[in-house]
């Protein structure tokens, strides 16, 4: 066996190899269903009924996807220009704290002006705590893969504190029951984001913004000086500097637009869905880790995320409303492992030409 | 093709090899022969496919087709150990040396007799020396890799070799990295050794030393062979035209002007700047260049010239001194700046500093230029100007590429610094710092090179020419300046330039004193 380096890539493999390791990740996680005594077929299509098919799968599909869908841009962000940011989890976490915060304290404002703050709010405070792993990148070279990562567990603990360990302003302390088990407090119904009933499913609105968030990345990339600088910084560090590119402040920047766009997918997840800063439903999700996963096997292109994520997404719903006795609960946890680990592998193939002699 | 005429078969026999890469054939039923104790050079141009020849001989590739022979007997080399074992050795032309290790473990490493625990320290090292001597190839066994001259280096790989007893050596590109002097001391060596009956082969596109080395040349062109040719019996105008198919117009030696009166458009007032390990590399450096003056910078590579390049690009910022542009103050360590008052840069490191490589060539040619109007407009790139300069500047430095979306990185080298060329020069500079721009170019792309930088002095831009290739200093400069461990050590017209004066001016020796005083400039 022979492995060659690629020149080029062909435009199908690009498209052909994420396929094809997403039917290998099925069929390698069908062989663990075997070993645990479930017929795989079964269990498949019942994961397809309850992801897209079912009454009502689409709009829940919909809610999951939709928060992918912004860690998954955020990480692509980053991740194109070979930034890794790994703290989309905890920017999330951030982005939520300044949503719910926004969205409180506008409470008697009216809608739109409820829902604009929560957007700028998440987008301001996700960016904020992406740009410390940025500036320390930018100015003592710190890995930034460690220092992102780190911060998700200081956001973590952020989180918990402002709900269980403090009589901060985002806990609800105006009854007995919610002083004796903490919870936050709940946001005005103004500050529920609309949705948009489009035949079979309920398409949230955080979903649209979501899609405008793609096509402004794209964009940004293809026809804007900022773009530009970025994929040179990304390609070769020693051109950009050649080229009079400011490396250091595009570093930070390029990190707080990551931590920007994890943070909106925190402000959806409050505006969305949980209308409440609820720090142990935001950290049971690990949406921010699951973005990772999305923009690897989008390979990191804006569109690509936007469909990927649907397609987990339908996969993480299903698995929620599957769990029970009859159905194996870590299946879905094994089956976007082995995702990311075939999407990962394929990577090889792309990069890399493989004969046999 | 002379077969074996004295009975006894050739040290190196290959029939008919054909190596094919993706989209390229690189080595297309190429017959080549070496006899036992002579040096036989391999020449061509970049992408002729001698560096392919020699790593097939080398055992690196498999050939597709075709068969070796080696003193007589066929073989079939599936590594370099299989190349190994029949006495065939390679000494690349990027050292594969482990710096933190002495001179004799590097000898000794990774060879099959050496046992798991170090034999006796000792007996390597007199075995070393004993070889050390009889080639004349002074070397301390103790010393580390790290604390060695790139000529001493390369000294140990080829001690290396003998060590392993190669009997057929092949040296790829052995002296671009050397002083005129160092290279000498090779030739001297190679000639020990081809006087034991060891072959040598010699790859290279530098005529002149081909001509000073080597018993016969085969020359490859397009993968292809050309032919075999005794070197006493040829001229180098016949090489290259043997090697690019036509008839070669080397850069015309013009005569070096006396600027002295010109408007100064370079200036540099005792530069220093340090090293990326943070050790001075530049030193007190000053120099004026003026409107169409072409400077030339003289010197073994790493005595400096990268960082001084950068020190003057802003690349690199300046520990000491200013640097000024037409009378201007360049900002320090502000690349920007540079750029904006007319200061171009053709970096060394052309693939990877000079282009960004995986970006398209219509995004390398706007790599400087895309702030401004007329490319963006607003913050936003306008493509169908990107393209339009794309088209532009392709045809008139013409830059052959498949298309202006083309990945940089799958140009040649030639083309490649064609790209750099076209975005420097396009740019109305002043003053352009070159450094090494035809390093690794074949005869062709070297001379497009050259007489595109001659021709930028003659419409009146100061160039400051980096370059570790001595001939090319004293084929186009007007002045030579001498850079040795970040000093200049002298500058001197060119025309009262004397080689063996600059050469050991290079290597260190202090012959200051002997030259003419420093001209005011």
């Amino acid at each position: 066996m022979r492995i060659q380096r690629r020149l080029t890539t062909p435009r199908w493999l690009v498209v052909a190899v994420p396929a094809a390791s997403l039917v290998a990740a099925f069929a390698a996680a069908a062989i663990v269903l075997v070993v645990a005594g479930k017929d795989p077929i079964a269990t498949y299509s019942r994961l397809l009924d309850r992801a897209f098919l079912a009454p009502g799968a689409l709009s829940g599909t919909l809610v999951t996807a939709t928060p992918l869908l912004f860690t998954g841009l955020a990480a692509a962000a980053a991740f194109r220009i070979r930034l890794w940011n790994i703290g989309g989890e905890g920017q999330l976490y951030l982005g939520a704290v300044g949503a719910s915060g926004v969205g409180l304290v506008l409470h008697n404002q009216p809608a739109a002006v409820i829902i604009a703050g929560m957007i700028g709010g998440g987008l301001v405070a996700g960016a904020a705590w992406a740009t410390i792993p940025g500036l320390l990148k930018a100015y003592f070279n710190t890995n930034e893969i460690i220092t992102s990562l780190m911060l998700n567990y200081v956001a973590s603990l952020v989180l918990t504190y402002l709900i269980f360990d403090s009589r901060s302003f985002w806990r609800d302390l105006s009854t007995f029951s919610a002083r004796a088990f903490p919870q936050g407090k709940p946001l005005p119904d103004a500050a529920s984001w609309p949705t948009v009933g489009a035949g079979l499913a309920v398409i949230p609105f955080g979903f649209f913004v979501g899609v405008l968030a793609a096509s402004a990345l794209w964009l940004m990339y293809r026809s804007t000086i900022f773009g530009f600088q970025a994929r040179v910084l990304g390609d070769s560090p020693p051109a950009a500097r050649y080229a009079g590119i400011k490396t250091r402040r595009l570093v930070v920047a390029m990190m707080a637009l990551s931590g920007a766009l994890a943070g909106l997918g925190g402000a959806s997840e409050i505006g969305d869905f949980r209308h409440v800063l609820d720090p142990r439903g935001l950290q049971q999700s690990g949406f921010g880790y699951s973005g990772i996963v999305v923009a690897a096997l989008a390979r990191y292109n804006p569109f690509a995320v936007a469909v990927v994520a649907f397609l987990l997404g339908g996969l993480a719903n299903a698995g929620y409303s599957l769990q029970g006795p009859d159905f194996p609960a870590g299946l879905v946890g094994v089956l976007q492992g082995m995702i990311l680990f075939f999407a990962l592998g394929g990577e090889l193939l792309l990069r890399y030409r493989v004969s046999f002699q | 093709m002379t077969s074996a005429t004295a009975g006894a078969a050739p040290a190196v026999a290959m029939r008919s090899i054909t190596k094919r890469f993706p989209g390229v054939l690189a080595n297309d039923s190429v017959d080549f022969e070496a006899r036992e104790g002579e040096v036989h050079a391999l020449l061509g141009e970049n992408g002729a496919g001698k560096s392919t020849l020699a790593s097939i001989l080398a055992g690196l590739y498999r050939p597709d087709a075709g068969e070796i022979e080696i003193h007589g007997r066929k073989v079939e080399f599936h590594s370099p150990r299989d190349a190994m074992a029949a006495g065939v050795s390679m000494v690349h032309q990027h050292f594969r040396l482990a710096a933190s290790l002495t001179v004799a473990d590097n000898i000794v490493l990774g060879h099959r007799g050496t046992p798991w625990l170090r034999t006796n320290p000792a007996t390597i090292d007199s075995h070393v020396a004993e070889l050390a001597k009889r080639y004349r190839m002074p070397v301390n066994p103790r010393a580390r890799i790290w604390q060695l001259s790139v000529g001493e280096q390369q000294r140990v790989e080829i001690l290396k070799s003998l060590y392993r007893g190669a009997r057929i050596l092949i040296l790829d590109e052995p002296t671009s990295l050397l002083t005129p002097q160092e290279a000498d001391d090779l030739f001297e060596t190679l000639r020990r050794m081809t006087a034991e009956g060891r072959t040598i082969v010699f790859v290279s596109h530098k005529l002149e030393e081909l001509m000073a080395v080597s018993d016969r040349v085969t020359v490859l062109r397009g993968g292809r062979l050309v032919g075999t040719v005794v070197t006493s019996e040829t001229t180098p105008p016949q090489l290259a035209q043997m090697m690019i198919g036509r008839e070669v117009v080397f850069a015309p030696s013009r005569e070096a002007r006396d600027l002295t009166g010109g408007k100064v458009v370079l200036e540099l007032r005792g530069v220093s700047a340090d090293g990326d390990l943070g050790i001075r590399a530049v030193n007190d450096v000053s120099l004026a260049i003026r409107a169409g003056e072409i400077v030339g910078i003289a010197g073994v590579s790493g005595n400096g010239q990268r960082q001084l390049a950068e020190a003057i690009s802003g690349a690199r910022a300046r520990t000491a001194g200013d640097v000024l542009a037409s009378g201007a103050r360049l900002r320090n360590g502000d690349p920007e700046d540079a750029i904006a008052r007319g200061v171009a840069h053709v970096p060394e490191d052309r693939l990877g500093t000079g282009v960004s490589p995986s970006l398209s060539v219509a995004d390398n040619l706007i790599l400087k230029s895309h702030r401004r109007p007329p490319i963006a407009m607003r913050g936003v790139l306008r493509r169908d100007r990107i393209a339009a300069n794309a088209r532009d500047l392709m045809s008139r430095f013409s830059v052959a590429a498949p298309g202006p979306e083309t990945p940089t990185r799958l140009l040649s080298g030639g083309n490649v610094q064609k790209v750099v060329l076209a975005r420097e020069l396009s740019s109305q500079p002043k003053a352009i710092v070159a450094a090494n721009p035809t390093r690794g170019l074949d005869v062709g792309a070297t001379e497009n090179v050259r007489s595109l930088l001659l021709k930028a002095a003659a419409d009146g831009v100061g160039i400051l020419l980096i370059s570790e290739d001595l001939d090319e200093i004293l084929t186009l400069a007007d002045r030579i300046a001498v850079i040795y461990e970040g000093r200049i050590v002298g500058v001197v017209p060119r025309d009262e330039a004397d080689v063996q004066q600059i050469g050991l001016m290079m290597a260190g020796a202090s012959a200051a004193p002997t030259l003419p005083p420093l001209k005011p400039s």
